[in-house]
This record gives structure tokens, sequence and C-alpha cells, in this order.
């Protein structure tokens, strides 16, 4: 397979997985300022622009959902936006259209073409279900037309690196905000948990079981540890036994980082919890820049500089 | 009932802009929420949502009336009438309290359920108030619902009445009064919590600008509540939801709470009883259970003890009640405390058992036992309601101002047959709030039902409650089983529940510039912007030609 292609697929699961996800986060912080009288609208919107990488306003400058709405969910351009994520989903597609199936690209064209009218609409849930479905579609089409080879490795391990790190991002928004942010139950609806974290433990929920819930279950999809989990076995399967000593460096980034959840005491890492989320994050990211090191690697392209003429 | 048209130019600007929404609004007898007759413009607690109303076209309104009823659907808020599965009609005006006067409700509505819970472990033990001719003991005893069976049960922690639903109404001098009690099995708070949910998705601006006191915190609470019910010296009680199955008419409600408190929904048949204990039957064998929030009729609970042809329930569960291996909440017999001829001695079972003047008034109800009462109820009976004393939701009523003659003179006959039976009191105007109808917004009566959760500690009684309207034009009766909708009810600011302390030098922080971790993208598609800059700016110098 071509690098080039497999990038683009890589980037696929990436990016719609960081839709789904920020729509889940969105819907979940847009209903709970709403139905809560006393949340502090400012900083948890502050939180949440920080989190997701993007520069707050200025401090004078009140922050309301619609900023966060505008920035987060509708902005076209920004990769960390919703509608900017599918767009660039679909950009990738386009480009390994011959290797997708007809009905992946079909979906996510579709995707592409209905977002201006689903945007801003009168109830930002209606939008945010919309784009969960798109994704579920997306995922369901992966699941079940796609061969179990590279196309698929590659963007499942997509995906599962920006779920870690999503989920990383979420859970520093509590962190962070401490009182003012949202409660664990809102996280754990959030990521489409709560039900699963109820019937779990049956309701005898605590701070600590909703945390270990989200960062170390091993058999809930959206906690952390089952997404590395399931990139390294991605990985695994990209790289076949060709040395046997040595391990790439991709595994051994995400490795080390989930080893370091899985089997420390859940109390150390609570007590560092913005640390430990960080560190996710940032071994996601170095995950992501030596798979591009090894498996896509580029021409270093020419930069024309026309004005230095 | 006489109405008149308001007059518009007391408030000629608010009904320029809201002309279609409120035009022609009438008043009647009974007392408005919203609208203040006298003043023409609208009473305190309602000024922010009338002012945000003002500001829809009554387009609008339906469109946002539209979307509540599709959410539902797709949600399956559904209810069952008369056999059909219909969504559960939610008006898009919601109701407002003001936190004060919910301040003098909620402790009303605990009193209450702090006095029947007393009276209840009395009547099924020392029976004092009897004896000290509180309430006759004929009045205990012949109530259809004091279960024999029920007697000697001691609940462990005390608590008979775990959930209950006090019906409210405010009559037309705005005075707010008890309708009724509900203690048995009183439903309907699943429709307070997911009609706040669709009301905060189609209402975000006002839910903006009021402080609305959240509800979501139920389930939380019944949940507590049920494990603290927990049979002494259990560790990690397990508590199952019992419902009678799918055709029951409140199944969503009762797999909705199964759901939010994360337990087992389970029908009579999972249950079973051996060895003196209550299993259900699970795919890894038997599992115990030691709270049982039960959402059947007595009288189906347990076929060796009440009706023999019951299936809904499990034989033995009595049995195991009654040695302390199992608690059934609400209690069995529970009953007697909301049978409507009881009603009427609350108020002096308050002073009795508590030493409380009583916070919340009783509606004036005639005891048809009494020779005269009952001449005096035959003599008027076209002017007053009559309601059967075991009847729920609305079952058996009949509104006096509303029968036919031949309804009437067979009335007659019934109460003289069985004056124990039956209640009289006279037609209380429910208060009004504007609902959308065909018409516009027009007022309809209304009740509310507050939920209180009692956990042996404290009476937690759940901000706002089900507030449900009748939706035929005039009528008073205002269940769900007659044909009736709910709102949203909305207690508005109080005070800011108590959260961890912030200490300022730790909190609040936004993440610090340089550790922000950045999300990273496909560096091609940076590249392939610059591509496409290139060849659009390529085409603008070209003079618009392609090359």
């Amino acid at each position: 397979m071509l690098s080039r292609i497999a990038e683009s697929l890589f980037w696929i699961g990436r990016y719609v997985e960081r839709a789904d996800d920020t729509a889940r986060l969105l819907d979940v912080h847009v209903q709970i300022l709403l139905e809560d009288p006393w949340a502090e609208e400012d900083l948890a919107c502050r939180s949440l622009l920080s989190v997701m990488d993007r520069e707050p306003p200025p401090a004078h400058v009140e922050v309301g959902r619609e900023y966060v709405l505008d920035m987060l969910a509708y902005d076209r351009f920004a990769p960390s936006s919703i509608a900017g994520s599918l767009v660039s989903a679909r950009e990738n597609a386009r480009r390994a259209r011959e290797i997708i199936s007809t009905e992946l690209w079909e979906c996510l064209n579709a995707t592409w073409n209905q977002l201006p009218s689903h945007m801003r609409p009168a109830r930002p849930h209606d939008y945010f279900t919309w784009v969960r479905e798109r994704a579920a579609i997306v995922a369901g089409i992966m699941d079940s037309a796609t061969s179990r080879d590279d196309t698929w490795n590659f963007m499942v391990l997509g995906r599962s690196i920006e779920r870690a790190d999503m989920t990383a991002r979420l859970l520093t928004t509590r962190a962070l905000a401490g009182s003012a942010g949202p409660s664990w139950t809102t996280l754990l609806r959030s990521c489409g948990a709560h039900e699963a974290f109820l019937r779990m433990y049956r309701g005898a929920a605590s701070d600590e079981r909703a945390a270990g819930f989200l960062l170390t279950d091993r058999l809930f999809p959206r906690s952390i540890v089952f997404a590395l989990n399931q990139a390294e076995a991605c990985l695994a399967n990209l790289e076949g036994t060709s040395d046997r000593a040595a391990v790439d460096d991709a595994r051994r980034h995400i490795g080390y980082v989930r080893t370091n959840l899985e089997y420390r005491p859940l109390i150390e890492v609570l007590d560092a919890l913005p640390k430990e989320m960080e560190r996710v994050q940032r071994a996601c990211s170095a995950a992501s820049d030596a798979i591009r090191g090894r498996y896509f690697p580029s021409a270093s392209s020419t930069n024309w500089v026309g004005e230095a003429l | 009932m006489q109405f008149y048209v308001t007059q518009r130019y007391h408030r000629a600007d608010t009904v320029r802009i809201m002309a279609d929404l409120f035009d022609d609004y009438p008043t009647g007898p009974a007392w408005d929420e919203m609208i203040d007759p006298d003043g023409g413009g609208s009473r305190t607690a309602y000024s922010g949502l009338h002012r945000a109303l003002a500001q829809l076209s009554a387009g609008e309104l339906r469109a946002r009336a539209e979307t509540l009823a599709r959410s539902y659907l797709a949600q399956g808020v559904t209810f069952d009438f008369a056999g059909e599965e219909r969504p559960f009609p939610l008006d898009v005006v919601p109701r407002v309290l003001a936190g004060d006067e919910w301040e003098h409700v909620a402790p009303g509505v605990a009193q209450r359920v702090r006095a029947l819970e007393a009276f209840l472990a009395d009547v099924y033990g020392p029976q004092r108030a009897i004896a000290d001719g509180v309430i006759p003991r004929s009045v205990v005893l012949s109530s259809t619902n004091f279960l024999r069976a029920a007697r000697g049960i001691n609940p462990p922690n005390g608590v008979r009445v775990h959930v209950s639903g006090i019906d409210l109404v405010r009559d037309s001098l705005g005075g707010w009064r008890v309708l009724e009690d509900n203690v048995r099995v009183p439903s309907g708070v699943s429709y307070v919590l997911s009609n706040r949910r669709a009301m905060a998705q189609t209402f975000p601006e006002l839910f903006a600008a009021l402080r609305i006191r959240p509800v979501a915190d139920y389930p939380r609470r019944l949940l507590a509540a049920l494990t603290a019910a927990a049979p002494s010296g259990v560790d990690e009680p397990t508590v199952v939801v019992l419902t009678p199955g799918v055709f029951n008419s409140a199944y969503y409600e009762h797999s909705l709470l199964a759901r939010t408190m994360g337990v087992e929904l389970v029908e009579g048949r999972d249950l079973f009883c051996s060895g003196g204990r209550v299993w259900m039957r699970t795919t890894q064998g038997r599992r115990r259970v030691d709270v049982i929030y039960r959402r059947v009729d007595d009288d189906f609970l347990d076929p060796v003890v009440f009706r023999n042809d019951s299936y809904l329930g499990s034989p033995g569960l009595m049995t195991c009640a009654r040695n302390g291996t199992v608690t059934i909440a609400n209690a069995v017999g529970n009953g007697v405390a909301d049978d409507k001829l009881v009603y009427t001695y609350v108020p002096d079972l308050i002073r009795y058992y508590l030493s409380e003047q009583p916070i919340l008034r009783n509606v004036d109800t005639w005891r048809l036992e009494e020779p005269d009462a009952l001449e005096e109820v035959l003599d008027r009976l076209d002017e007053l309601v009559v309601k059967p004393v075991d009847g729920s939701g609305g079952k058996g009523l009949v509104v006096g101002p509303k029968a036919s003659a031949a309804e009437l003179a067979t009335l007659k006959v019934r109460l003289r047959d069985d004056p124990r039976g039956w209640i009289a009191q006279p037609v209380v105007q429910l208060s009004t709030v504007p609902t959308l109808v065909e018409d516009g917004l027009r007022p309809r009566h209304t009740d509310l039902r507050p939920f209180a959760v009692n956990d042996g500690e404290s009476v937690f009684v759940l901000p706002g409650g089900l507030t449900r309207v009748a939706l035929p034009e005039g009528e008073l009766v205002v269940n769900s089983s007659q044909g009736g909708g709910s709102k949203d009810t909305w207690v508005l600011g109080g005070a800011v529940p108590r959260r961890a302390v912030r200490h300022q030098s730790e909190l609040p922080q936004a993440v610090a510039q340089d550790s922000a971790v950045p999300i990273d993208s496909n560096p091609n598609d940076v590249r392939a912007q610059v591509m496409q800059q290139q060849q659009q700016g390529r085409a603008t110098t070209a003079g618009g030609s392609p090359c």
C-alpha cells in the first residue's frame, strides 16, 4: 500500500473519531450548563477551550456557550472542531478513494454535503446527534465491509489513538476546573459510558470508580486503556515480527503510557490526573509522529518562498 | 363560567409583540399562575418566562412544540392510553414556582410524609392513635387497603413510605391545598426527568436566563434511600425494580428508574423464594435480592397471601418480608394511609404525631358516614365532587355540575348504600397556566405532584414535581389516565448548594499555554490547502481560464 494512502486511512480514523468525541463532549457540557443553575459558565467554557487546544479570548471577555460552539462545533477550518474534522476526513477519503470502499466514501461525502444544512440548528443537540450517527455509520461500515488487512489496521489505529487522546482531554476538563467542572457522571455520560458504568457497579457510584472506569476498564471500548490496547494490537498486526528484540517506537510510547496507567494504584494516578492525562496526550502525539516516521515517510518538501527573492 | 376579553390597552406594548400568543387570553374564576387579571401583566415568578415567550411568534412556538413531541416519540416517552402507545403530551409552556413559594411547599410535603409514616407504623403496631381517639377504629379497620398481612412486618430502618407523591392544587385564592396523598406506588417521576431534559434542549435560552433548580439527582437519592432500607447486616445490598411487565402503562418509568439507578428491572417470574430468601434467576445462577422497589400493587404481589391468580408477583415474598430477609418498598398495606377518608384526619394526625401545625391545608371534605353530612351532600350533589375513597387516577370520580340527572340519581343510591366508600368535596377551581392549544395559548387547569423520597434520616422533596394539565377547556380532572398532559415544573433560584471549597491559589486554573497538548492534523491537509490556494491563485492571475 502506498504510504500516502495509508496516511489518509490513518487520518480518516482519527478525524471521524475526533468529530464523534467532540460532539459527545460538547453535547454533555452544553446540557450541563443549561441544567445546572450554579454552573460557572465562563470558567467551564474556558477550560473546555484550553483543553481542546484553542486559545481562549482575553480574560475580560465573557465566554459563553455560543462562542464555544462556534469554535469547537461549527468552525470548518480548524482541525479541532467537529465541522473541520468532518471536512478533513472527507478530504483524506478523497485522496484514498481507490482503496476505501465506495460505501465508506459515499458516507463521508454525504456527511460533507449535508454538513451545511445541519450546522447551527435551533437545538445544538440535534447537530451532535447527527454527528454521532454519521460517525456510527462510518464505524459500522469499517466493521462490516472492510477486510482485516492493512486498510483496516490503519483506520482502527488512527481511531484508537484519537480515542485515547480525546478521553484524556475530557478527563483533564474535570481535573482542571475542579468543582466548577463537570462531575464524573457528566464525563461518563459524554463517553456514552454512564449506563454501562451504572450496570457494572449497580449504581454504587463513586468518583474513584468512575475515574477508574474511564481510565482502566478493560472491557469498555472508550476507556483509555482499552483504546491503547487496541492501538497496540493494530501496530502488532502491521509490524509482523521482523525484529525480535527491539520494539518499534510507536508501540513503545503507547505501551509505556498504558502500563503506567494499568499497573499503578489508581489513587496515584488520580492524585496527579492532569499530569497523567497530559502524558497520555503526549504519548499519543509521539506515537502518531513515530507512525508517520515509520510508515508514511514523505520526501522532504521544498518550500519556495517567493518573497525572499 | 364567565369569560371576558382582557382589555388590551392595559399592557399595550406587551400585547403588540405577542399579539398571536396571548391574544384574547381569557380570565376565568380560577387563579391564573401567569397572568394577573388585575395588573394585566404577568406575576413575578413568571416575568422571565413571559418576556422570553414574548419574543417568539406563534409559529416559532409551535415549531418548538413539534420538536418536543418528536423528541418524545424518538425517546419512546410514551403512555398507554386505552391500549395505545402515545407520546406523553408535554406542553411547551412550563409551570414556574418562585423559590420562596417552594420553601413553603416542600416542608409541607415533607411534614405530611413524616406524619403518614408515623401513622402507618402506628396502625400496623400499637394503634395508639385509635386508643387516644384521634382517628376512629372503624375508619381504619373498614379501609379496604388495611391489610392484616402487613401487621408485624417491621421495616429495617422504619421507613414504609420510601417514595410518595402528594397531589397539591392551588385554589382560586392562590393558596396551596393537598388534594390527595399517594403512598402506594406513585408514578410520574420519570416524566419529571424526561420533561426537563427535553425542555432544556428545546429552550436553551430560557435555561440560560433563569436559574432553575435541577432534578437530575432523583435516581441517586432514590437508590440511596432504597439501599438504606436494606435488611440489617447486608453488605452491598442488591436492589431491584419489580415491574408488572412491558404492558403496564408506566413501563417506561420502571425501565427509566432501573436504568438510571443501574439496577436490575425484574418481573415476577424472574424472582423466586427459597430458603427464606428472595432470589433472581441470572445467567450466573441465582442471585440474592435484598430490596425490591416494587411497582406492582399489593393485591398482585404474592399469590400465597393475596390474589391467588396473580402472575405478576412471586409466591413467598410476604413470608420473606416478614422474616426480614428482604425489604419491600413501598411497604405492603400503605393504602390505608392514602384512603380518602383517612385523608380527612391527616391534619389531626400531624398535630398528634409531630406536635406541629399542618403547613399545607386539606381541601374541605364531607365524611359521608356522618348522617348530617350525608344529607347535606345528597342535597347539593349537583355542585360537589364525589370520589371513591380507594380510587386513584381519577377513577370513579363524579363532578356534580357536569353529571346528568340520571347519573346523579344512581350516585345517590350508591352513596346511601355505602357511605364509607365515598367522600365529597366542593368543586375546587384548580389554578390555570397558559397552555398551547389549537387557538393559541389558553388557560388550562393544573395540579402538582411533588415527589418525596424518605431515606430514614430525612425526607427529600424533589424541586418541582409533575404538573399535570387537563387539555380540554374547563376540564378539572387532570390525570394522565383521563387524557391529561404535563408541564415541566421549574423552581427558581434558591441557595447555591454546598460544594467543595475552592482555594484561590489552586483554582481556577486554565491550562498554561505551553502545556496544552496541540491537536495534531494530517500535514498533507495543510499542504493541500496551499496547493489549492496556489491553483486558485494561478487561475486568477491567468485571467480566470483554467490552465
